[in-house]
């Protein structure tokens, strides 16, 4: 018996009758369709397209955006229990009994995400205006991320898990563009690629669960798999539940697939803020809290699945907590951010509302640290090392008040974003198990210490620029977007919490339960605002009212290692990649000398033919008679032996 | 039963073209290359038009049948016909030579060979593949089977690069002794026939009727026979080394008719001869073909990660491709086989635009070697961008065409055998590592000097020419529906003929609509 067992308590029906779109519903696929065709226009027009291609990308964007509200409008119209709809667009795969059909379905969760997606995607359109103007690729820049909104949108709204995995393999795509966007540069092209692999590796995922599904239940439909759910084998659902935590775990850079997040940051900042931080690398947690049927029937997946997050969460802060440079202090950040969610998802239906809850405020927040880096880079010509920043404050008001809305969210101080969903997951976890409870508190304290770390660095102490840097506030057309996600940062968390009300929206998808503690309801938010105050004023008395020393100092053990990203890619190297090149150079060697030796030694011996071009060159048209003849004599003597 | 002559049309028209472009002047090699587009159009038209035609409902049953007495002697008809299969087949075939005569107008320039040789050479082989995927009687298969070496080898041998005559020998005599075995099965088989029905037939469908009534070992050495004539063509690893030499030392058109068209003759060839000729031998060596497929794919993979030349790497993706299709053949489930049918299409189409996309970017900068590459996106967008989908196609990226065969032939796979599917789903990594490593070694980084000088973006004429490929990579990936519909019901014949069933599910499925 899992000691998680206890959490499930999901009635039979696990799937809400879906209805079929019509009226305003219908619109559901323009929704995908609209930055698809920007997409398309933009990459296929070229260089035409360089004047306003950037225009095109934002109003595409925007577009769906407004579709989106209208749809969200209307789903509100309609009762509860009734806000599933299904909308049929056409045949895709037919063969026997494996039917998968291209279908969307929009319901409490897939609409969460679009507006997210929609939303901030906008916003973060609106922004690369003024960050990409002066490069030369902008449109090219533009069409890849309205590629980015098109594929992540299929990801979510798609009723069958092949046709997600069609979106999920598409904002992998348009990760890989935009990670190598400046592809003439070795270490972009080199992080895209090993973005696109590891993915892959979480892919084989992917695939293996739908095959499992397949054998399964006969289909690979949401209603389907999570309808049939109960009546499946226990094994067989552990499968698909591991099977999806890995998919989950290369998309959303969980241990041990997290290798790529942090090169990653090589892309533009704005793909950084979207792709890398609010949407994409948010898709594993969607899989598994779309999945629950699944994990709800399979403690062992699980378990599974909160241990992952739980590593992930501790490792992704403490690597924050050693980077100097400014994007790789918040990727880790993120690590261990959607650690949090793929710990809460993990912990059943007492964690899967919280988990898209903090899905959806660590968009807002992260996205605007995400685009406040961005604006700081812009004003120190492109530094991205902390080391080289201090006193910000005083030159770029907008950027500091605007991080510090986000920074003030992750932390989880009342009343801004972080403390509504943050809080709720530790209490969840502890409702679940003692030590995931402990680690998700022990992560606040330490997140406390690396934000404040990396805030205080940049914006506050002395300054420490490089002489030939002017920092000056951005321009209104990407502090605008900013400010927007700063609002977000500090009430949106107060907002959707009143009266309970996202977690009651969610509720017909999530099935969400809420969390029964043995301690006192103050105890868990008294004991994680000390711990974040104490982590939060271990980074403020040396980073904020010290000199910050311009090289980094050696460090203890702990710190070196998690400058190397706690050795991650080392061990990549060693196990997989080193050996991978002496294998294939090996089987190269193979090939050419042995298999293909014994093939020209047979044919030497066989037809006197030897591996030297002259010699074939006059005895060609001998062995190709003789081969001739032989051939015939066979048909002859065959011929005759029929008569006989 | 009347003739059709919509195949025979098929057949006569490319022959005729390339009889015709020989008679231009060997100095107009203008006029030749135009004449041989204008022809391989028209055939395309008329596929287009037959395919019109085409009854889907019945794409299990032979079509466009033409039949007449050829060897009456020994029962040998000049007999015609397609089922859901061979048509998409021979779709593929007449729709990939205007593009390969397009997209290789000057690839026979200033060779030892003249250029309306060339031409006329891929007219011909052009009315060869029509042949063998529409013929259905053995001994005309045989024929076509063979005939198509000819031209082949010579537009190797002739047209090639340094070490043209080696490759093109090889493939030679590599092809010819599969052939050979091919033959002598193909003769026991007449004789069996006779045996049982008192007088002997090469009709392809009276032979099928016959396959359970021949005696299990017997069927084992005539299975033999064909299965490594095929699995030389397809070919399986350790069939595969004339592949690589064959398609780096030929122009980059004869590399797509070769890889993309006539190596489906080998697991046309499987799907159909061996499975239905020869049911009981077909499950006997399943095992084994297997074994085979699935080293296949990672092997391939492996090699092509570890190629420093372009074409070699391109060659060794499809050894592994191949190994996918192979498999799907033999796991003996609808998915497997309808994905493998789908699988020779799409390759053909994705592996068309690799290999001319490579062409012509090795024969702007001279050099096969992606080491001599780098940067080339900065120099030339669109040859990169194309470059990338024909890469993202083969890597089989979900929304392109490859994936949906691709994902099928493993769902297939994986319902039969759990284990196989498991091993053969890691082959999606290394695509991704041999595709994405190539792209990085050429297209990104720096820009050299030489590249900069010598690597200029495409020409209308070849963006011409890749375009289509493309929209239809593109296509089928949202709507395979078209193939779909006339490979399945041709499939379900197959696996009544081999007397396989799908496995069920564990959970008994809930019917479309019911509400829970």
């Amino acid at each position: 018996m899992s000691p998680f067992s206890g959490a499930v308590t999901r009635a039979a029906e696990a799937v809400p009758t879906a209805v079929a779109a019509s009226g305003t519903f219908q619109l559901i696929w323009l929704l995908i369709a609209l930055p698809l065709a920007g997409a398309a226009i933009l990459l296929l027009a070229g260089r035409r397209s360089d004047r306003w291609g950037h225009w095109l990308g934002v109003l595409a964007s925007t577009a769906s955006f407004v579709v989106a509200v209208v749809l969200f409008v209307g789903l509100l119209g309609e009762s509860a229990d009734q806000r599933t709809i299904t909308q049929h667009l056409f045949d895709w795969i037919a063969v026997g009994t494996f039917d998968v059909p291209v279908d969307l379905r929009l319901d409490q969760l897939s609409m969460t995400f679009v507006l997210l997606i929609t939303g901030v995607g906008t916003l973060i359109h609106v922004y690369s205006v003024g960050y990409m103007s002066h490069d030369r690729d902008r449109r090219r820049f533009f069409g890849y991320l309205n590629l980015f909104v098109a594929s992540m949108l299929l990801l979510v709204l798609a009723d069958n898990y092949l046709l997600l995995y069609v979106g999920w393999e598409g904002v992998g795509l348009a990760s890989y563009l935009l990670i190598g966007f400046w592809y003439f540069k070795d270490t972009a092209a080199v992080a895209s690629k090993k973005a696109f692999v590891v993915n892959r590796v979480g892919d084989v995922g992917l695939s293996l669960a739908v095959m499992i599904m397949f054998v399964t239940f006969g289909s690979v439909t949401f209603d389907g798999v999570l309808g049939s759910a109960s009546q499946a084998s226990e094994q067989s659902l552990t499968w698909i539940g591991l099977a999806l935590l890995l998919a989950a775990a290369g998309k959303s850079a969980q241990f041990p697939l997290q290798s790529w997040l942090l090169d990653a940051m090589e892309g533009p900042t704005p793909v950084s803020a979207l792709i890398h931080a609010a949407t994409m690398v948010t898709a594993g947690v969607y899989l598994i809290v779309r999945s629950g049927a699944i994990f709800d029937a399979a403690p062992a997946a699980r378990t599974a699945v909160i241990v992952v997050g739980a590593i992930t969460l501790l490792m992704g802060a403490i690597i924050g907590c050693a980077k100097d440079d400014i994007k790789k202090a918040l990727a880790g950040s993120t690590m261990s951010q959607i650690g949090y969610m793929i710990l809460a998802a993990g912990l059943g239906p007492v964690g899967y509302s919280f988990a898209i809850f903090h899905l959806l405020l660590h968009g807002f927040f992260k996205a605007d640290m995400f685009l406040g880096a961005g604006s700081v880079m812009h004003g120190m010509n492109d530094q991205v090392n902390m080391r080289r920043y201090g006193a910000l404050r005083t030159v770029m008001k907008v950027t500091w008040i605007t991080f510090a809305c986000g920074w003030l969210a992750i932390l989880g101080v009342p009343p801004f974003a972080g403390f509504y969903s943050k809080d709720k997951i530790i209490e969840a976890a502890f409702s679940v198990s003692t030590a995931a409870g402990i680690v998700t508190l022990l992560g606040a304290g330490i997140t406390a210490f690396y934000m404040t770390r990396l805030f205080a660095m940049t914006f506050h102490g002395e300054a420490r620029w490089h002489d030939d840097a002017h920092p000056h506030e951005s321009p209104w057309i990407m502090m605008f977007p900013v400010a927007v996600l700063a609002l977000l940062s500090a009430v949106a968390g107060f907002v959707l919490n009143y009266n309970n009300m996202f977690v009651d929206w969610l509720e017909p998808v999530t099935h969400g339960v809420e969390p029964s503690l043995s301690v006192a309801g103050w105890v868990v938010p008294t004991t994680a605002l000390v711990l974040v105050a104490i982590g939060a004023a271990l980074a403020w008395i040396p980073y904020a009212t010290r000199p910050v020393p311009l090289v980094a100092p050696a460090g203890n053990l702990l710190t070196r290692a998690a400058r190397a990203d706690l050795y991650g890619d080392a061990v990549n190297e060693a196990v997989f990649m080193r050996p991978g090149q002496y294998l294939t150079r090996w089987l190269v060697w193979f090939d050419n000398r042995v298999v293909d030796g014994v093939v020209n030694g047979t044919a030497a011996t066989i037809g006197g033919l030897s591996g030297r071009t002259r010699r074939l060159q006059t005895g060609f048209v001998r062995s190709y008679a003789l081969s001739m003849l032989g051939g015939a004599a066979v048909v002859a003597a065959a011929l005759v032996l029929v008569r006989l | 039963m009347t003739n059709s002559y919509w195949l025979l049309a098929l057949l006569v028209v490319p022959l005729v073209g390339a009889a015709a472009v020989m008679l231009v002047p060997r100095a107009n090699e203008r006029l030749a290359k135009q004449l041989a587009l204008v022809v391989s159009l028209v055939v395309f038209g008329l596929t287009v038009a037959m395919c019109a035609q085409f009854v889907v409902a019945q794409a299990a049953d032979f079509q466009f049948v033409y039949s007449v007495s050829w060897i009456s002697s020994y029962n040998i008809n000049f007999a015609l016909g397609v089922d859901g299969i061979a048509l998409v087949l021979i779709a593929l075939s007449t729709s990939l030579v205007p593009v390969v005569l397009l997209a290789g107008w000057h690839e026979a320039d200033g060779a030892r060979g003249s250029v309306r040789g060339y031409v006329a050479l891929i007219l011909v082989l052009e009315a060869a593949m029509v042949g063998v995927f529409a013929a259905t009687d053995l001994f005309l298969f045989y024929v076509f089977f063979e005939a198509m070496l000819v031209p082949v080898y010579f537009l190797i041998g002739r047209y090639g690069g340094p070490r043209r005559n080696y490759a093109a020998v090889k493939f030679l005599l590599y092809s010819l002794f599969g052939g050979l075995l091919m033959l002598a099965s193909l003769l026991g088989l007449y004789v069996v026939s006779g045996d049982i029905t008192g007088h002997g037939t090469f009709d392809f469908t009276q032979l099928a009727a016959l396959a359970n009534q021949i005696p299990p070992d017997t069927q084992k050495w005539l299975f033999v026979g064909f299965f490594v004539a095929f699995a030389i063509k397809a070919p399986l690893v350790p069939f595969h080394t004339w592949l690589p030499d064959a398609a780096a030392e030929s122009t980059p058109g004869t590399a797509v008719l070769l890889v993309g068209v006539l190596d489906k003759v080998g697991t046309f060839g499987m799907l159909r001869y061996c499975l239905e000729l020869f049911p009981g031998a077909s499950h006997w060596a399943t095992p084994l073909v297997i074994v085979l497929a699935v080293a296949g794919i990672i092997y391939g993979a492996l090699q092509a990660i570890g190629q420093s030349d372009i074409k070699r790497l391109i060659a060794y993706t499809s050894v592994s491709h191949f190994g996918f299709i192979a498999l799907g053949v033999f796991v003996m489930t609808t998915q497997g086989q309808s994905g493998s049918a789908l699988y020779m299409v799409n390759h053909g189409f994705s592996t068309a635009a690799l290999f001319l996309i490579a062409g012509f970017l090795i024969s702007r900068r001279g050099s096969r070697l992606v080491d001599d590459f780098g940067g080339v996106q900065k120099v030339a967008p669109i040859l990169a961008g194309t470059f990338l989908v024909a890469g993202m196609s083969s890597l089989a990226l979900p929304g392109l065409s490859s994936f949906v065969s691709e994902f099928l032939v493993l769902v297939g796979t994986f319902e039969r055998y759990t284990w196989v599917g498991v091993v053969a789903t890691l082959g999606i990594v290394l695509a991704a590592l041999y595709i994405l490593l190539m792209y990085q070694r050429t297209m990104t980084g720096p820009t050299p000097d030489v590249v900069t000088e010598k690597v200029h973006d495409l020409r209308g004429r070849e963006v011409l020419a890749i375009a289509p490929l493309l929209v239809v990579i593109v296509a089928l990936g949202f709507y395979p529906k078209p193939v779909l519909d006339v490979v399945n019901p041709a499939v379900d014949r197959v696996m009544h003929a081999v007397g396989a069933t799908d496995p069920a599910p564990q959970v008994a499925p809930v019917a479309e609509g019911t509400a829970k």
